[in-house]
């Protein structure tokens, strides 16, 4: 039998040929049906992944090329992980230039999904950040793409979910930091009123923001949460010790979901009395901030053997004063959704992909254990909200959306469609185009 | 600054090894058949922190040539302070079993090879009066098994070899480490079906290492595989014969 591939979420899990790339000068195998790039398979629903067909593993393509330490240019092959390049990068005094929450990304996924972070306010997308790439195709031909380069391909490519080629050689320009600590700050606020406040009002001093909410909430209490905002700290005169290197790894995947109604409600309330202070200044390592849940590994075992959706959304900015809100309504009015709700306001910063998912307005992002039709149901309901105002779901988290829908998110899809290389495919992009 | 020397560089464990060196600053020479391969790990090992990283094409099995490499690997350095063999291959045992050629082409490359290279290395070693010369035998060089004999029995030429050569170099202040890693997740192993004690290549490259700084003698890696293997020698012969492994 085939092995298995997981994509972070474990749902669904599709049987395929696992295929490894090693040489980034060798031609790409000939699959019997089609193939995808997969870098380290933090994509949640179905988009890294290729029911019946071959995956390429590119974790292998994990060499750096070259990197100038006064330009903060880095040029590396594609699987090399964000956490690598921090390992080599932050002792130099630089930083990646934008970072999910996760550092266990490739570097081709990351750009693959034009992925944003907490500063997209100020920074964009990891492919505003890209200076070339190089784009393998199927019949041998190399392109080497940048915005004066071929550019069609390179914004095709940027977002373009892994199916126009696979990425080989990436150079992308990191951000200069002088400290591996950051300053953060951390506002409790009491609706969604107050957290559209305090985004406008931190905009232009913070380089990151983002907020938990407490998704379990009703009632007076909808839409509170904690706001969080920081900035790289200056060189810090006493030379700190660097954070033990503590990491738990799940194991085993528990028999059920360990996140349910009442282990939600209980999380999600003493995580926001945790904070007695309306406000809290502290400084802490980069890694504390920016990846919190990195500290567990194989976390996406704790939804149990039936894995978890991740909701990934955008809504524009005239709605989402109205939309947003309601939006968490219905979600806390299921009970479903997860201890990691987040909310963030997105910049205006035009994203560079055909198919890339950040755009202006209000982001809001969570997990729901898989508890069957009635997960599927509430994520409909959510659907027909974020269709309905002009927004935007993200598929590097989905594994549900409707073609009907996808294609009304995505207008730039039929222009992108014509880059798709012949012989790629996911099972992500099968399932929107029925 | 130590001056590491690597044969096999583009190994899995090999190329590993190397980026722990790169990160102490290392100068690194590296030999092996595929030069855009080496080419490519110079640049990743220059980025890595390696003072300075030198490509050589070799053939291992073409032992005309050893010599020359030697030289030029020699060259402008005041002597290496680690040197790793780190090639071979994985042989095809049931394809061994029907054709001798085979069988001795495979022993070459896992054995032959790597006795004429240290034969010449043990000299240079020698009158420098330091350093370690490690090599990547096997656990499978321990006991004869039928699934794979004819490359247990090529890293069992090597064990012994390095046994003696040990006892040799010890008085010149040389030091001499055979690595016997267990079951590795490398490219050379891509067939296999992998389970619990299967190691990754990151893993082994540390206790390399570590084997090194420590001057050890003997290291399995992981650390467990010396006492599977050492259950496995006891069994008599009389019984083991009749186990399928």
């Amino acid at each position: 039998m085939p092995p298995v591939a997981y994509s972070w979420g474990r749902y669904p899990r599709t049987a395929q040929t696992l295929v490894d790339v090693t040489d980034r000068h060798a031609c790409l195998p000939r699959p019997a049906s089609s193939m995808l790039p997969y870098g380290n398979g933090r994509s949640y629903g179905d988009s890294c992944l290729n029911a019946d067909g071959d995956l390429l593993r590119t974790r292998a393509l994990d060499r750096f090329i070259a990197f100038d330490p006064t330009t903060g240019v880095l040029s590396c092959e594609a699987g090399v992980l964000f956490s690598e390049i921090l390992n080599l990068a932050v002792p130099q005094g630089w930083f990646l230039p934008v970072t999910p929450g996760t550092c266990f990304v490739t570097i081709g996924g990351a750009i693959a999904n034009d992925v944003h972070g907490k500063n997209h306010h100020r920074a964009g997308t990891i492919g505003h950040h890209v200076v070339s790439l190089e784009l393998l195709r199927s019949d041998g031909q190399r392109l080497q793409c940048s915005a004066a380069e071929n550019a069609d391909w390179f914004s095709a490519t940027i977002g373009g979910l892994g199916l126009t080629g696979l990425i080989t050689r990436v150079e992308i320009h990191l951000r200069r930091i002088a400290s591996p600590w950051m300053s953060t700050e951390t506002i409790k606020f009491p609706d969604v009123d107050t957290f559209f406040e305090l985004s406008a009002a931190s905009e232009r001093d913070y380089e990151y923001t983002v907020a938990w909410i407490d998704c379990a909430a009703k009632g007076k209490a909808l839409g509170r949460g904690l706001f969080s905002r920081a900035n790289h700290a200056p060189a810090l005169a006493d030379q700190r010790p660097d954070a033990p290197k503590r990491r738990l790894t799940m194991r085993v995947t528990p028999p059920v979901s360990l996140v349910n109604p009442l282990s939600l409600r209980a999380f999600n309330w003493a995580y926001y009395h945790r904070q007695r202070q309306p406000a809290w200044r502290a400084t802490t390592r980069y890694e504390a901030f920016f990846y919190p849940l990195d500290g567990i590994g194989q976390w996406n075992r704790m939804y149990g053997p039936r894995g978890f959706l991740q909701y990934q959304c955008v809504v524009p900015p005239g709605q989402s004063a109205s939309t947003i809100p309601r939006l968490i309504e219905c979600i806390s009015r299921a009970g479903g959704g997860s201890f990691l709700a987040v909310l963030k306001q997105f910049g205006d910063i035009p994203s560079l992909g055909m198919l890339s998912f950040p755009r202006p307005g209000t982001t809001l992002a969570l997990d729901f254990p898989n508890a069957g039709p009635s997960t599927f149901a509430l994520l409909d309901q959510l659907d027909t909200l974020v269709a309905a105002s002009g927004g935007a779901v993200y598929p590097a988290k989905d594994a549900r959306m409707s073609g009907t829908h996808f294609r009304q998110y995505f207008p730039g899809w039929e222009a992108f469609s014509r880059f798709i290389d012949p012989r790629f495919s996911s099972s992500f992009w099968r399932r929107v185009m029925e | 600054m130590q001056n590491v020397l690597v044969v096999g560089a583009t190994s899995a464990i090999a190329e590993a090894t190397c980026r722990l060196y790169a990160a102490r600053g290392a100068r690194l020479c590296l030999a092996g058949r595929n030069t855009q391969r080496l080419n490519d790990m110079a640049d990743d090992l220059r980025v890595r922190g390696a003072q300075d990283v030198a490509v050589h094409a070799l053939d291992v099995n073409d032992i005309a040539n050893h010599a020359q490499f030697i030289e030029s690997a020699w060259q402008g350095r005041s002597g290496m302070d680690v040197v790793l063999i780190a090639h071979g291959t994985l042989p095809d045992q049931t394809a061994c079993e029907t054709s001798a050629e085979l069988s001795l082409q495979e022993f070459a490359t896992n054995a032959t090879s790597t006795i004429a290279l240290l034969t010449p290395i043990a000299n240079r070693m020698q009158a420098s009066g330091k350093g370690t010369i490690a090599v990547i035998s096997s656990v499978a060089g321990d006991r004869g098994r039928a699934s794979n004999y004819l490359y247990g029995s090529a890293k069992a030429a090597v064990t012994t070899f390095l046994s003696g050569l040990r006892q040799r170099l010890y008085a010149h202040g040389v030091h001499v480490l055979t690595i016997k890693p267990g079951f590795v997740d490398t490219p050379m192993t891509r067939n296999f079906k992998k389970g619990a004690l299967w190691a990754k290549p990151d893993a082994v490259a540390t206790g390399i290492v570590r084997a090194i700084d420590r001057k050890r003698a003997i290291a399995y890696l992981p650390g467990f595989w010396a006492l599977i293997m050492l259950i496995i020698r006891c069994v008599p012969e009389a019984i083991f014969k009749r186990v399928k492994l």
